[in-house]
């Protein structure tokens, strides 16, 4: 997009604006290569006089130690687990909620999507203690759904949010047409509505993906044992059973080049999903 | 057609699920916690009633010294607004103004740091800070600034801006990227048209540009401030509230209070206040920028 009316900048001051952009980008972008360089080295390296640099020896034991001292299989595995579940839950809830919102016809509907909006504002902080102290009656902590239900129900409002854009935009002629050859309301949903949803698709597994990937607090109280998930598994790393840096950065690695990877091949999409969240909420 | 979306029974079987799943995680633990904070409660004994006293011994007790924590959270939210997003602002306006080589490429990349899990950020930068090996003090040293190599989060001096740095350096891509994100959608008319007058860049932006991304720029400091007081992560990973609560938050506090005190109904009051303070402080800033829209 060249913009014909642009006044030429100095060839000076564009140095400096790429000098800045570049220090920026060195500066987000050095402590990411330091990981992955040093998960590949043992101490003295890291320690010596090889601070920064590509790794001499390259030491891929530190990424089986890491998965065996370091159990951070079991803990890629939980967070996989705990992730693909609360994905699922949040698409099915989110997509009948908003085709109620969308294109059923009740009079409390704009009250009802003012309602899950404030989902957008609430902190995790409150449901705390109440959903602590009611896991533990039911004997329900240190399990999967201590962490998925939680999560499935922060990130329904967001949820709902995507979906609603999405499905605003496909044409109620469609559900007409269904209608009139016969298809019921639930026909019209499962067969019409929901295969036109692949974007918000997309757009809400990423979302809430880096929810539950991610997420600190209620991982370290509701799920401290068994069923840890990466977040808690990495905080409890440092001193505990490793003085090597070298696998703690083999499992800081395990834990980031899943969304790295994506990110790689999604960026576009991965970005856009954190503007529609922020601008319409 | 309107007979099928009109049927009551079918709405009802629609919402229920998420609403549900909304109310019993969401909604109901708020009222919840209101009520365990107004008594005395280990988390499975008896509750004693004690009305707002917990309110009160959390703004006087010096031993929990709720203010210092607040402070810092509120220092925080100060760092946040006038330098981490003014250094968003500043690269989304070089970005953002596009004709620029790799724009795409320095985007993606300033956007790393909001996804990689804070935990693992906090990893990295405790090694970063490692007295010892750091590469901090490595290149202090190297560079021959010995004295100023300090044990950076053991310090109480020094701990506080130690663990503020990473916390502001991981969000500025986010805010980056809705700031650009408003820039791209001004209409390149209106920068021709001013430049056509005579504007410099630097006038496009800022009375161009800056005035029609206000209400991005309103969310990003709801965002800035509502995350800065429930920060959490960083700090939890970093200090953990210490040393000596030189970087305590209230959320440090609040699980501090929960999980090695037993004080249930105090760490309640905290998670109330925390929330009571977030819906606050966004009511403010949404009500500040409202009155400079209409004076502008």
């Amino acid at each position: 997009m060249a913009a014909p009316l642009r006044q030429k900048s100095t060839p000076v001051k564009e140095i400096i604006v790429y000098i800045i952009l570049g220090i920026w980008a060195l500066i987000n972008l050095f402590p990411v290569y330091w990981m992955f360089t040093f998960s590949l080295k043992n101490n003295e390296e890291i320690f010596g006089d090889n601070v920064a640099g590509l790794p001499k020896h390259w030491l891929w034991s530190n990424y089986s130690e890491a998965l065996k001292t370091g159990h951070m299989g079991q803990y890629f595995f939980n967070s996989i687990v705990i992730a693909v579940v609360t994905i699922a839950i949040v698409m099915i809830f989110a997509m009948m909620a908003t085709f109620a919102l969308t294109r059923m016809i009740w009079k409390a509907r704009k009250t009802m999507n003012a309602f899950f909006m404030l989902g957008l504002t609430i902190p995790i902080h409150a449901s705390i203690v109440p959903i602590f102290t009611t896991l533990s009656r039911l004997g329900m902590l240190d399990t999967y759904a201590a962490l998925i239900i939680p999560y499935a129900a922060f990130s329904l409002a967001m949820g709902i949010l995507i979906c609603s854009g999405f499905m605003g935009d496909l044409p109620i002629d469609l559900d007409e047409a269904a209608c009139i050859d016969g298809c019921g309301t639930w026909g019209i949903f499962f067969r019409i509505i929901v295969p036109l949803m692949k974007p918000a698709v997309a757009t809400v597994s990423i979302y809430t993906f880096l929810q539950c990937w991610n997420e600190l607090m209620f991982a370290n109280i509701f799920c401290g044992n068994a069923h840890k998930t990466l977040p808690v598994g990495i905080r409890n790393l440092q001193g505990q059973y490793m003085t090597e840096w070298g696998p703690i950065g083999a499992a800081l690695v395990l834990a980031t080049f899943p969304t790295l990877l994506f990110y790689v091949f999604f960026s576009k999409k991965i970005q856009d999903s954190f503007i529609a969240g922020a601008i319409k909420g | 057609m309107t007979k099928l979306y009109s049927k009551k029974s079918t709405i009802i079987l629609f919402i229920l699920p998420a609403f549900i799943l909304f109310v019993a995680i969401l909604v109901a633990p708020i009222f919840a916690s209101g009520y365990y904070s107004l008594f005395n409660w280990n988390g499975f004994g008896k509750k004693t009633f004690i009305g707002l006293e917990n309110y009160r011994e959390l703004f006087t007790s010096d031993s929990i010294n709720f203010m210092k924590a607040l402070g810092n959270a509120m220092l925080l939210a100060a760092f946040s607004v006038f330098i981490q997003l003014p250094i968003s602002l500043g690269l989304a306006l070089l970005l953002g103004r596009g004709g620029r080589k790799g724009e795409r490429g320095f985007l993606s990349i300033y956007f790393i740091p909001v996804l990689i899990s804070t935990v693992v950020i906090g990893q990295l930068w405790l090694k970063i800070y490692n007295p010892d090996y750091g590469v901090l003090n490595v290149a202090l040293r190297a560079i021959g600034l010995e004295k100023w190599a300090k044990i950076w989060l053991g310090d109480e001096k020094t701990a506080l801006g130690a663990a503020f740095v990473p916390i502001l350096w991981q969000y500025v891509g986010y805010h980056m990227l809705l700031m650009y994100a408003g820039i791209k959608s001004v209409p390149p008319e209106y920068r021709e048209a001013a430049m056509i007058d005579g504007a410099r860049e630097g006038q496009v932006n800022r009375f161009i540009v800056i005035p029609m991304i206000k209400p991005i720029i309103k969310i990003s400091t709801i965002f800035a401030v509502t995350g800065s007081l429930k920060s959490f992560d960083l700090i939890y990973v970093l200090t953990n509230g210490g040393p000596d609560h030189a970087t305590e938050v209230p959320s440090t506090l609040m699980i501090s209070m929960l999980f090695l005190r037993n004080r249930y109904g105090m760490g309640s009051t905290i998670a109330f206040l925390l929330i009571f303070l977030c819906f606050f402080f966004a009511l403010l800033i949404g009500f500040a920028f409202r009155d400079k829209e209409v004076v502008a």
